[in-house]
């Protein structure tokens, strides 16, 4: 990568994978149960909190030597707020339908765990540029498990991706159903999100050693 | 330059200032996006409306396309024929009847002095005239609501339904094309009397063959906002009856 040096890469890359704020921190599941039901939403769900948690990281980094440090909590929850709350209202204007189908998923950006996690972790305490890639990459990490869930669960709970009917039609029995083959509608529950998220976190476990915690 | 950050005086005056900028910042966002907030608003009653009675961009099976909001007001004006409003059994024309809350009227209706305005639309598709009724009730996690496209008999002739919060592939499924298009056809009435449109589990008829039954086949995985479907049929659209009765005579 000719354009970051490689400390900064690594702030982009490591959430990615070893230090994902999922899998590895584990994070952000409420979210990551609560909207994967369907591919769009989770999409969407990360495409905003990547816009948030970038903004938001150089705000506070760029805040992080006039905060005084009793009331930075509340800080920190007052930028995420109004980030939030002015996502929410352009996609209101701009892009109504959407912004119905996600409804009160916008909102729930304001709990997500990792935002404050990274502004007090990271933000507080380093540049403006260094936090912008800090909070692109940690938002990236959570938007691709994210994905990754909303995949698996909309295709053998719905059979559908992104709306489309990819194995054919349920109720016709075309394509898969005619071999007898039936949606698993406890996909679509929440339980099976952690599921997936706890395969996820076995896979990736299984092939990198070293983030074995000892007992 | 070194400021105390943690003198109490500085922390008050910091929280002070951070308070009025976001306050203002917001305040401006809302006052300047607030006009085409309500303009997206309105086009979607508009939209809803039509879609209720057949009026959309519908292509391929699945689809839930409505009009686009471009013409959406041209469109509204030339099949919606009259808005009327129904406030104890007298009826008025408003051409501003879409813009009622339903909401709001339900809340105020709890006062028993209060006449409760019931708006109701008189569309011509087709050459047959349908009258829209709007519906609003309660789902599993929060509001639903809907507009029910009615012929004079009360017999169903399209509907849209929608939901602030259900679960995504279960209750959400209500405004799903295979979900609403199973109501086209089934009857309020049942001889005279009104029995409603009951979203029924394991009624033998999943592929909603028999439309005289008041049934159709409920949602996997979704039985209260099924009931809650159910329950709003009912009591939004018996409020209507006695004006269908004295149309119908």
């Amino acid at each position: 990568m000719g354009l970051l040096s490689k400390k900064d890469a690594k702030l982009i890359l490591d959430p990615l994978a070893d230090d994902n704020p999922i899998t590895i921190q584990v994070l952000g599941i409420c979210s990551a149960l609560a909207i994967t039901a369907q591919l769009k939403p989770s999409i969407v769900m990360a495409v905003s909190v990547i816009f948030v948690l970038g903004i938001g990281n150089v705000v506070i980094s760029l805040m992080r030597n006039i905060i005084p440090s009793k009331i930075r909590i509340i800080v920190q929850l007052i930028v995420v707020a109004t980030l939030v709350i002015i996502v929410d209202q352009v996609l209101k204007a701009f892009a109504y339908e959407l912004s119905k189908e996600l409804s009160v998923f916008i909102g729930l950006i304001i709990t997500n765990c990792i935002i404050m996690g990274r502004f007090e972790a990271f933000a507080l305490g380093n540049g403006p540029w260094r936090s912008f890639l800090d909070g692109i990459g940690n938002a990236l990490g959570y938007g691709v498990i994210l994905i990754i869930v909303g995949f698996f669960r909309e295709l053998l709970g719905s059979g559908t991706l992104l709306g489309f009917a990819v194995l054919g039609d349920p109720v016709e029995k075309t394509g898969l159903y005619a071999m007898g083959y039936e949606n698993n509608g406890f996909m679509l529950l929440s339980p099976m999100a952690l599921i997936v998220v706890g395969l996820i976190i076995w896979v990736q476990r299984s092939r990198n050693k070293a983030l074995i915690e000892e007992n | 330059m070194a400021i105390n950050t943690d003198k109490n005086s500085y922390t008050m005056i910091f929280a002070i200032v951070m308070v009025v900028l976001v306050g203002s910042i917001l305040a401006g966002f809302a006052n300047g996006l607030k006009p085409t907030i309500k303009a997206n608003e309105r086009y979607e009653r508009q939209q809803n409306i039509l879609y209720a009675m057949g009026v959309h961009n519908n292509q391929g099976k699945g689809d839930v396309e409505f009009i686009s909001t471009d013409v959406v007001e041209g469109e509204f004006d030339k099949y919606i024929k009259k808005q009327l409003v129904i406030q104890d059994g007298k009826v008025t024309e408003d051409d501003q009847a879409y813009l009622i809350d339903i909401k709001k009227e339900a809340t105020a209706a709890k006062d028993p002095n209060y006449k409760r305005r019931l708006p109701l639309f008189v569309g011509e598709k087709d050459g047959k005239e349908v009258y829209v009724i709007p519906v609003r009730g309660k789902g599993l996690w929060d509001a639903i609501w809907g507009f029910v496209a009615v012929d004079p008999s009360m017999t169903i002739q399209g509907v849209y339904f929608d939901h602030k919060g259900e679960t995504p592939g279960l209750g959400g499924e209500i405004k799903q094309r295979y979900f609403m298009d199973d109501f086209t056809g089934e009857k309020f009435l049942n001889g005279d009397v009104f029995e409603g449109v009951k979203v029924a589990k394991g009624n033998n008829d999943p592929k909603n063959t028999d439309t005289t039954d008041n049934e159709v086949d409920a949602l996997a995985g979704a039985t209260i906002t099924g009931d809650g479907v159910s329950a709003m049929l009912k009591k939004d659209v018996r409020m209507y009856v006695p004006y269908f009765q004295k149309l119908n005579n």
